[in-house]
């Protein structure tokens, strides 16, 4: 059955029709291009597909388009600033060599989006908490923590 | 030394903005008007005739546009050995057998009308362990060889043997051995983007494919082979590669599903698309192959090996691939880590109807030097020699020619076992603390590209514009290791541009020179020399117009400078008679003289250089190409010998770790990992390549392993195959980068890709060996095998 699903996609309200079976993922990557959300799993093993949906990071592959009406999405799309420009976690994993093959990198930011939103100053064993979902192959996550570091440096120096 | 600009500084990799922003364009991300989306029925059976394929109901289905299967497309063989088939017809040799397929206007359709497909088949007893298809009497995986032989047994024919010395002088030398059989385990790739094509051909017939690969120019030369097949001969393909997702030696070979794309894209006139979920990865990719050898090792009082005899027993699976070459680089370590005088190397391959097998990063050598490494602490401990003196005074040294013949031109591996001993405290902490334990493991590994096809090269374009960019085509894959950084580092540094005036364009076969694929960790070594190559070119053209644009610029400037300055007296120097192609310099894209005085009139800026020789009658662009072929030898596999790689990498790692003695469970407490590398090209994407590949090692050791029963993959998902995650990986790791500044190296590096996850299994296994005192000797190590051993122990 298809329904009109409406809510807020960074920042804009967003009106898409949806089957009942349809995930969250499909509506963002399918009828609203936003394909920065990745497929890694469809099972809500990896975490490539984390966008953050009512302040909470959320598998899109899991979630239910239906369950958004009315809700705040945010995806990797959405941090990018007017002129062009990387939001400071996005610039941390670029400056630190956080990315490599860059398929796991949009939901690895938006799961560290989530933390840094609601815990400015998290500590090293709650980042690793908040990052357990994400799955890398490539970079045996050091980088990454120091990319995550230095983010929360430089939000709470401004 | 060499003073650099660019070689060697932490130079970010140039697509890291367009991933971080969700930007980069991978297969998943791709559509072409008009696409199709293509799926595969697998195989029901490990093993069985195929007696009747229904495909009329999925046929019938609203919204598909093509079922397709063997009985209705040409016969496309495949394959290593070409043993494979597209599609199959008559019989299935795994679960992962291609039997049929359909090509629908969305995922949802195709998916149902697999379904809908029906087969009918005749199941045949199946082989899955290797030694027993070796039997007298076991199931034939194939009756006949791809030439229609009858075949006897399933040994897959490759020969790879090496042998050096005596090696039964060897044995009587020797004061100490020891025997050990050690085996690995079945491991998935895990690139978190799973594997996918688009094909689609025009109305010529040639084929365009956008794919995962990491071999472009390989695959152009087989889908070629495949449009003979299929009755058009002479037809082109133009491979194109997106933005990868994670190679790792999944994407060295090309798979069935991108011929089944090609034939759906053929048979409907539309582009179609094929792209595995994560179950089929998992399931139906070929990984990394298990092993099993035997290794004896003996040395005399003084602790300096005398002999070592290894042999190995592969389980191929059902077809053979590229990995089924994995001996070729097992024989490296095997007959040259450490100095052994006296070798003896030989590795079995065996068809059964399991998951066949490909490449995966260290191509071997992980497999062998778990057997080796562990061996050799063992050897040590009956020697009663401390490990690490024990590898020390085995140590290879630089100008050596091992028993293979492999010419080590520069060698790090004392340092490294130096390094690694120092970091970890290891003779005053080792064996201080209950249930701690520290442990070490070499390797060694091609350095310099390694030799197993028939040309080892790789090429590059470098195209000035009118602003004084570069734009470089080059065939090598970027799969996220860091080559697109590199390689604009190098081609700054040898031409004398800044980096960001150098743009790489996509890797596509029909605008780059040809490349061998990005394996054997050659990426950046190979990539590196033919960019110094066409610099040089470059330069020497540049130089040349120079020799009459400059006086003349120089003349310019200086009355320009004048105006602004009517003070300035500018130096006697005669600019006109100095300007010779043989004392210009060209830096950050400016050309100006040697050994004359730095005014600031007396430069050119390479762009307008460029401008006034592009903008005149008879006037040129300048553009280089360098084809760079390393020189190193194709083995002889069968005999053994043959200098595979033009230098070698060498490295040791530590670990120091934990064991639960109640739970079995292993803690890392910390790793240390030295490698020669060379030179470093560029730290930051350099550790990254270690960091990475040493993780994928902890899950080696400790986690990864693809459950096999009789043929069907068990364990299809991240929730039951663990990768190691970002808890896992939360012990310290000290890097350390020897710098042995390799003549045959460009800017004196070695290739590193693979090194980083060779040694860490054993490393690990020793430091449980060193904690708890118990040897385990097949991967991975898991809390049961470690509590079972206790239990013996005891």
């Amino acid at each position: 059955m298809k329904t009109d699903v409406s809510f807020t996609l960074n920042g804009l309200n967003v009106t898409v029709t949806v089957e009942g079976y349809s995930r969250l993922i499909d509506v963002l990557r399918g009828s609203l291009g936003h394909t920065g959300t990745k497929e890694g799993c469809g099972k809500g093993e990896c975490g490539a597909c984390t966008v953050i949906v009512d302040g909470r990071a959320v598998n899109a592959c899991l979630y239910p388009a239906l369950e958004v009406e009315g809700k705040s999405v945010t995806t990797i799309e959405g941090l990018r600033g007017p002129g062009n420009e990387l939001s400071s976690i996005q610039q941390a994993f670029v400056d630190h060599g956080a990315i490599q093959c860059g398929f796991c990198t949009p939901g690895m930011i938006m799961s560290t989006k989530a933390l840094l939103d609601s815990n400015p100053d998290p500590t090293e064993e709650e980042i690793r908490s908040a990052l357990l979902g994400n799955l890398c192959r490539c970079t045996g996550y050091v980088q990454i923590m120091e990319a995550v570091k230095q983010a929360i440096m430089q939000l709470k120096s401004k | 030394m060499k003073t650099f600009h660019y070689i060697g500084k932490k130079l970010p990799r140039p697509e890291g903005p367009d991933k971080a922003a969700g930007k980069a364009h991978y297969i998943h991300d791709l559509q072409r008007p008009g696409m199709l989306y293509g799926k595969i029925k697998f195989s029901d059976y490990p093993h069985a005739r195929i007696v009747r394929i229904d495909t009329s109901k999925s046929e019938r289905l609203t919204g598909v546009r093509a079922v397709i299967t063997a009985r209705n497309t040409p016969e496309i063989r495949i394959g290593f050995l070409r043993d494979n088939f597209a599609l199959k017809k008559d019989k299935v040799r795994q679960y992962r057998d291609e039997v049929a397929a359909v090509a629908a206007i969305d995922p949802e359709i195709a998916a149902e009308a697999i379904e809908l497909i029906e087969v009918e088949y005749e199941p045949l007893p199946g082989v899955f362990c290797p030694d027993e298809a070796m039997k007298e009497g076991a199931p034939l995986v194939h009756e006949t060889d791809p030439q229609g032989r009858p075949r006897t047994d399933n040994r897959v024919p490759l020969k790879f043997h090496h042998e050096s010395g005596d090696l039964e002088a060897g044995k009587r030398a020797a004061s100490h051995s020891v025997k050990g059989e050690f085996s690995t385990q079945l491991v998935q790739q895990c690139c978190m983007g799973t594997a996918g094509c688009i094909a689609e051909f025009d109305m010529n017939s040639n084929l365009t494919i956008w794919t995962k690969t990491q071999i472009p120019f390989l695959a152009q030369r087989d889908f070629n082979r495949a449009l003979s097949d299929m009755g058009l001969k002479g037809r082109n393909t133009r491979v194109i590669v997106p933005t990868l997702g994670g190679g790792f030696g999944s994407g060295l070979d090309t798979h069935a599903y991108e011929y089944i794309a090609i034939l759906l894209a053929f048979r409907t006139g539309r582009a179609v698309k094929i792209v595995y979920t994560r179950d089929e990865e998992f399931a139906n990719l070929s990984p990394r192959q298990s092993t099993h050898t035997r290794i004896v090792q003996g040395c005399d009082r003084d602790g300096r090996l005398t002999f070592r005899q290894v042999d190995v027993l592969q389980d191929n699976g059902a077809y053979t691939s590229w990995g089924a070459t994995y001996p070729s680089v097992m024989m490296i370590p095997a007959t040259s880590l450490y100095r052994v005088p006296n070798a003896y190397f030989d590795a079995k391959l065996v068809y059964t109807n399991n998951t066949y097998c490909q490449a995966m990063r260290g191509y071997g050598n992980p497999e062998l030097n778990w057997a080796l490494e562990s061996n050799m602490d063992e050897l040590a401990v009956e020697a009663g020699i401390d490990p690490f003196e024990f590898r020390r005074i085995n140590c290879n040294q630089p100008g050596e020619t091992t028993p293979m013949g492999l010419k080590v031109s520069t060698c790090g591996l004392k340092e490294c076992l130096e390094h690694v001993a120092g970091k970890l405290e290891w003779k005053k902490k080792r064996r201080k603390r209950k249930c701690r334990g520290m442990g070490m493991a070499s390797l060694m590994h091609v350095g310099g590209s390694g030799r197993i096809y028939r040309s080892d090269a790789s090429g590059i374009i470098l195209k000035l514009d009118d602003f004084g960019n570069v734009n470089v085509y080059h065939g090598g894959v970027e799969m996220g290791q860091g080559l697109h950084a590199v390689l604009i580092q190098a081609v700054a540094e040898a031409l004398g541009v800044r980096p960001e005036k150098v743009f790489i364009n996509p890797t596509d076969t029909g605008t780059c020179p040809w490349d061998v694929g990005t394996h054997a960790s050659r990426g950046a070594f190979m990539g590196c020399h033919t960019a110094i190559l066409a610099a040089d070119k470059l330069r020497e053209r540049i130089f040349h117009f120079a020799e009459d644009l400059f006086p003349k610029e120089a003349e310019k400037n200086l009355k320009k400078f004048k105006k602004k300055n009517p003070d300035y007296e500018p130096p006697d120097f005669d600019v006109a008679s100095a300007a010779k192609r043989d004392r210009f310099e060209l830096q950050d894209g400016f050309i100006f003289l040697k050994d004359a005085p730095t005014e600031p009139w007396m430069r050119l800026e390479l762009g307008r250089l460029l401008r006034a020789v592009h903008f005149r009658s008879q006037g040129q662009m300048l553009t280089a190409e360098a084809f760079y072929d390393p020189p190193n030898e194709l083995p002889d596999f069968e005999k053994g010998f043959g200098n595979i790689s033009a230098t070698y990498a060498y490295g040791t790692q530590g670990a120091e770790v934990e064991v639960d003695t109640e739970t079995g469970e292993v803690k890392i407490l910390r790793m240390v990992a030295a490698h020669d590398v060379g030179k470093v090209l560029n730290p930051q994407t350099l550790k990254g390549q270690i960091y990475g590949a040493l993780a994928q090692g902890v899950g080696y050791a400790l986690y990864e392993e693809l459950q096999s029963h009789e043929g069907r993959i068990m364990n299809p998902g991240f929730r039951d195959y663990k990768i190691p995650g970002i808890q896992e990986m939360s012990f310290p790791i000290d890097l350390e980068f020897v710098e042995t500044n390799d003549d045959y190296g460009p800017f004196g590096s070695k290739g590193v890709g693979e090194p980083g996850l060779v040694p860490t299994a054993p490393a690990i296994a020793n430091a449980i060996y060193d904690a708890v005192g118990v040897r385990i000797r097949d991967l991975p190590i898991t809390p049961e095998k470690i509590l079972a051993a206790l239990k013996k122990l005891k």
